[in-house]
């Protein structure tokens, strides 16, 4: 018997549907005004804070329709703006500087949904409001950096050996290195060789060693000159207070940055562009602590504050700065106890060398320095900016130090990578400037989402009717999968994780919904021609489904192609277009040609008909 | 309901000079634009910054560009965008200041004079991203016609591919030349709408072309120019059908989709007409040209063993 489909095709088709369809869901809830609370780098949240911040909405009466401790933050859900504007100067206040208390909407998804994984579609910032920013690092001056490091190590180096060298500097793309005669330079050339593997050396004809970077090694550098900026990003990001900031490499040279919400740009700017440093300090024993908190602090000394707010008396003559600092990264030594290993430049080496070798068996601090907006501004119109040092390590030199030690006793391996992060910070290698910004306002992201949901429902309303009319019974039968694409749209776009919709992404829905109907009418029209061609109407739909089959496939592949090109090239609004375009494609195929087969094999297929209705 | 209801194959071929005539004087026009006229690049390509501002009332843009270059700015655009209460303001990269901070300068400069004007929207885009990008759309560009001719050149014969790659390229001049007699902005936007394009247009196309192989091997004794008008006649209703309702949509993108979704309607509505004009012409005229004939597309299998024993069947 033709057109006939097998139950379990319908059970397939109806559980592919229904998942879709029940992930799609999410979306028809709205949204809570929320405020988030994360904790800064020396507090954590936990169930005290939560009932502190349950005591203090109370005692304000703020009413909150929940409070809840997730993924180590405070999510509070409020009634309405007003009050999330109030709850958020309220809380800011009661928890102080080290918690971060940022405004932010949260999806009401129910818990049911949220327990299956539920969620509604991100949406881009064109959408929501907020800053993206493209950052550039400055690749050149973190190679330069590498090369000055190269000409103080091999000088350093050389002379340590014995060999006699007469001038080591730093050219264009490389270290050129001068002897007096060819003995020591193949001494020389053979030493170094041993020691750097990485690097690519080359002798020239007048008594010369030019070194350069091999291609890994410069992979290498650029690499950590990236990964170091995105770390220091991360926690500048977070003084922002932002509920949902997204901080990632793109392409070889460049960060983006995602602000959702974010309006007032230009502190923003200030903030991200703020540097950060690091000394190391001795501390002043000579002298009492508690005599200079009572305010008699000795000449070239003063106090500073350490992570838990006591205070600590440290000389104010600096042993060493952070920019000296290669790398730093934690790790356990052989008894499991988490140390700090830190890495030097030469430079840096030889001053730590020279000041340790008397001061065995003396602390030593190590200060963070933070560039922190204050908020106000100067007559220029700039914002102030104040050092804010804080102690974050006092150690005991335990023996004389070179370009390379670490830094022992410390409580967690989470304190150790903390300061190993700190660390790093403090030693930004490139520089970085922003090389793109885009900025909506939320008024903006409120109307675009209203004209792309109205560009939207007006035109899939009109090609619903022409269907309609046009292939009348049929037509309901494609208006069916028309409206099914739709909910597979949204479904599949809010179970993929990485896909956000953004304005040119909701405009190729729009176009999606044009082109659905196409595999609908391909398969419709030769239904016509085969029944004009006198088959039966049996025959006709029978025949029309299968020889439209692989014109559809053809026709869609290839629009595919174009989309997935797209999605490889393409950056921002042009990879939101292609993702839905292409997720369009395979859900359209789907509903055109399974779902509309289906239902028109339910409905007409297993009995004689004389006459169909197309 | 039936649009059109065609007992006769319609003679398209018959009318192939004039058709060519008429997409060679489009073609070369647009070259000529591009070439004279150039493409009103947008902010995505030149680089410089560029500011959505609402004003509460109408906005007075002389008033505007004063105050802007009272405070410094170097010819500043300014254009309504979207209404007349919004206005576009462009600046272009200047020397000796930090041009991640003008559009915030702009923003303030506005502000200073009427306090109840709102930013919309800030972007500023470096000059170097501007050349990345374009280098990026112009690649991208390139490889899906490449990736869709090796595809098509598969699927059907290199005849056909080449003939639809004709008509892709014909589309995208057509449509980049449209843009640039109207000197309408082209931005990022617009050209994922050139892209998109090519997508549609190549749709129509093999949509043409499954049908000409199809009756090749279906209708014997017929002159390919036959067969390629029947094919076209038969898929006519399709390919009008399918582009009114992708024109309905688009129609409601153009007018209901705001400004900053304008240019890519714009591009997308041309580029479909343009599309379902050349699919039908283009394309096929191309292969015809080529010398398109049954045993280019018959499959091999029949070619080997069939090809005498056609009186059996």
């Amino acid at each position: 018997m033709l057109n006939q489909t097998p139950l379990w095709k319908y059970l397939v088709l109806i559980f592919i549907v229904g998942m879709c369809a029940l992930y799609a869901t999410p979306n028809l809830y709205g949204e809570d005004y929320a405020v988030q609370i994360s904790a800064g780098r020396n507090a954590s949240v936990d169930e005290s804070l939560l009932n502190k911040v349950t005591e203090t909405l109370s005692s304000e009466n703020i009413e909150a329709k929940n409070i809840a401790l997730d993924n180590e933050q405070i999510l509070v859900r409020l009634t309405n703006s007003d009050s999330q504007l109030i709850a958020r100067e309220t809380l800011q206040r009661a928890l102080g500087d080290d918690y971060y208390v940022a405004m932010n909407l949260a999806p009401d998804t129910p818990a049911w949904l949220e327990a299956i994984g539920g969620a509604p579609m991100k949406l881009g910032l064109d959408l929501r409001g907020g800053v993206h920013f493209l950052m550039e690092v400055d690749m050149n001056s973190a190679v330069n950096k590498s090369f000055e490091d190269m000409v103080s190590d091999f000088r350093s180096a050389l002379r340590e050996e014995g060999i006699r060298y007469r001038t080591v500097r730093q050219v264009e793309g490389g270290v050129e290195i001068f002897f007096r005669d060819q003995d020591t330079l193949d001494k020389a050339e053979f030493f170094l060789r041993n020691r750097n593997r990485d690097l690519v050396f080359t002798e020239k004809n007048d008594l010369k060693i030019v070194v350069s970077m091999s291609e890994q090694k410069l992979a290498e550098t650029r690499d950590y000159a990236v990964k170091q900026n995105i770390t220091i990003i991360r926690n500048r990001v977070n003084q922002l207070g932002v509920a949902e900031p997204s901080v990632q490499k793109q392409g070889v040279d460049r960060i983006a940055v995602q602000l959702p919400g974010i309006q007032d740009t230009a502190r923003a700017k200030e903030i991200l562009n703020a540097t950060a440093t690091l000394e190391f300090r001795s501390v002043d024993l000579d002298h009492d602590v508690r005599d200079a908190v009572a305010g008699r602090v000795p000449a070239g000394s003063e106090l500073v504050l350490d992570q838990q707010g006591q205070p600590q008396l440290l000389k104010k003559k600096i042993i060493l700065t952070g920019n000296h600092i290669i790398d730093a990264n934690s790790s356990a030594d052989e008894y499991g106890i988490p140390q700090v290993n830190i890495s030097l430049d030469s430079k840096g080496g030889s001053k730590m060398s020279q000041f340790t070798k008397d001061s065995i068996g003396k602390p030593m601090a190590t200060v963070f320095i933070e560039y922190k907006s204050t908020g106000e501004r100067d007559a220029n119109d700039k914002l102030i900016f104040e050092a804010k040092r804080e102690v974050i390590s006092i150690a005991t030199i335990q023996a004389r130090l070179g370009s390379s030690f670490r830094i022992t006793g410390l409580d967690s391996p989470q304190e150790a990578h903390n300061l190993s992060l700190l660390l790093r910070a403090g030693a930004l290698i490139a520089p970085i400037q922003i090389v793109e910004e885009r900025t909506v306002g939320p008024s903006l992201g409120k109307e675009n989402i209203a004209l792309g949901t109205q560009a939207i429902i007006w035109g899939f309303v009109a090609v619903l009717i022409f269907m309609l009319i046009y292939y009348k019974a049929f037509g309901v039968v494609a208006n069916l999968a028309l409206t099914l694409n739709l909910v597979m749209i949204v479904g599949i776009m809010s179970m993929i994780p990485g896909a956000t919709l953004s304005l040119p992404g909701m405009a190729g829905i729009v176009l999606t919904v044009g082109m659905a109907v196409d595999a609908n009418v391909l398969i419709f029209e030769r239904i016509r021609e085969e029944l004009r061609e006198g088959r039966s109407p049996q025959q006709a739909i029978h025949h029309g489904y299968d020889s439209a089959f692989s014109t559809i496939l053809d026709a869609n592949i290839t629009t595919f192609i174009a989309g997935l090109i797209l999605f490889a090239v393409g950056t921002g609004p042009i990879k939101g277009f292609s993702i839905t375009l292409m997720i369009g494609i395979a859900t359209s195929m789907f509903t055109a040609i399974f779902v509309t087969r289906a239902v028109v094999n339910a409905w007409c297929g297993g009995k004689p008909l004389k006459k169909l209705s197309i | 309901m039936q649009l059109l209801n065609m007992k006769n194959t319609v003679g398209f071929m018959s009318l192939r000079v004039p058709a060519a005539i008429f997409s060679a004087i489009l073609v070369i026009g647009s070259l000529v634009s591009l070439g004279v006229n150039q493409l009103n690049w947008g902010l995505d390509f030149t680089g410089g910054t560029q500011i959505e501002m609402r004003y509460q009332s109408v906005a007075n843009l002389d008033e505007v560009r004063a105050e802007l270059t009272q405070a410094g700015f170097i010819e500043p655009t300014v254009q309504n965008y979207g209404s007349s209460q919004d206005i576009l303001i462009r600046i272009a990269p200047m020397e000796g200041v930090k041009n991640v901070e003008i559009g915030d300068r702009v923003v303030a400069a506005l502000q200073a004079a009427d306090p109840s004007v709102e930013k919309r929207g800030i972007a500023f885009v470096g000059p170097n991203i501007g050349d990345e990008l374009a280098e990026q759309g112009g690649l991208a560009m390139l490889v899906s016609l490449l990736c869709i001719l090796v595809y098509v050149a598969m699927r059907f014969e290199w005849r056909f591919a080449l003939g639809s790659v004709v008509a892709l390229a014909h589309d995208v001049i057509i449509t980049l030349g449209l843009f640039s007699v109207l000197q309408l902005e082209f931005d990022l936007t617009v050209l994922a709408a050139v892209l998109a394009v090519i997508g549609y247009s190549l749709n129509d196309t093999i949509v043409v072309s499954d049908r000409i192989r199809e009756n090749f091997r279906k209708i014997r004794n017929s002159e390919t120019e036959e067969i390629i008008n029947i094919s076209l006649t038969q898929t006519l209703n399709r390919t009008i059908i399918t582009s009114l309702t992708t024109i309905l949509v688009l129609m409601s993108l153009f007018f209901l989709g705001g400004a900053t979704i304008h240019g890519f309607a714009t591009a997308l509505l041309f580029g479909v007409i343009i599309g379902t004009y050349s699919s039908i012409y283009v394309a096929s005229l191309v292969a015809l040209w080529l010398g398109v004939s049954r045993e280019d597309l018959m499959p091999t299998e029949i070619e080997k063993e069939g090809a005498d024993q056609e009186s059996m069947l």
